[in-house]
């Protein structure tokens, strides 16, 4: 399954870029597969997932064409 | 219902008063409340020259629409209006506008805060300060919220 992955704001700085576009295989892949596949360290405690612009948790179960969103705490009002 | 996200400098007032003009049936609302948030030149002890606010595009519409839809099923709320700054912004500048029309006072008070907290909660939004000896640090969490709140989010979302 192919998956876009996006960064945002300070872990955006950290990954040294803004997006990836991964291909996985298998079933049952979860966001936790997913980081595996695009960071060597530990999701950090603090970092929030969207899939497809929705919260979620590091054991939702990814489909082809999702989007997957890391990000720090948000920050905004 | 209005949301929008804008690069352009924010006239808080006048957007509400354009908003009323154009949307609300007039004398039917009897009263607005409104909060607005501007940028402060200080934050955690340190000087702030200037700041840059990073969103996720489509996310934070969706989010904020939401937490507004959430004000009006919970209280008898005629319109809300958000208008919320991107992009570069200095000390003064007004960030964010909630404005909240009801036939009386209470529900409108008690729906313009529940907005402007679940949007400083849920939106996804980044603060980026640049200090005023030209030093850039992401600001981490909002003063009101240690960041608990937000992790609970993704169980009950």
């Amino acid at each position: 399954m192919d998956i876009k992955v996006r960064y945002f704001a300070s872990l955006r700085d950290r990954m040294g870029r803004a997006e990836d576009q991964v291909s996985l295989d298998g079933d049952k892949v979860t966001v936790a597969d997913l980081w595996s596949k695009v960071s060597d360290e530990p999701i950090a405690e603090n970092i929030l997932v969207a899939v497809n612009m929705e919260y979620t948790d590091t054991s939702h179960e990814l489909k082809n064409g999702d989007e997957v969103a890391f990000f720090p705490p948000v920050t905004g009002g | 219902m209005k949301v929008a996200i804008t690069k352009e400098p924010l006239d808080p007032y006048k957007e509400v008063v354009a908003y009323e003009r154009e949307a609300l049936p007039p004398g039917k609302h009897g009263g607005v409340v409104i909060f607005v948030g501007t940028m402060r030149d200080f934050n955690d002890g340190e000087n702030v020259r200037s700041m840059n606010l990073d969103h996720y595009p489509g996310m934070t519409e969706r989010h904020i629409e939401r937490v507004c839809q959430e004000a009006m099923d919970e209280w008898d709320v005629m319109d809300t209006l958000v208008v919320h700054r991107v992009g570069e912004m200095v000390p003064t500048d007004p960030i964010v506008l909630v404005a909240v029309w009801s036939a009386h006072r209470k529900d409108s008070f008690d729906a313009c805060r529940y907005i402007i907290n679940y949007l400083k909660e849920r939106a996804p939004f980044w603060k980026c300060e640049i200090t005023t000896e030209g030093k850039k640090h992401w600001v981490e969490h909002n003063s009101e919220d240690p960041g608990v709140a937000q992790r609970k989010l993704q169980k009950t979302a």
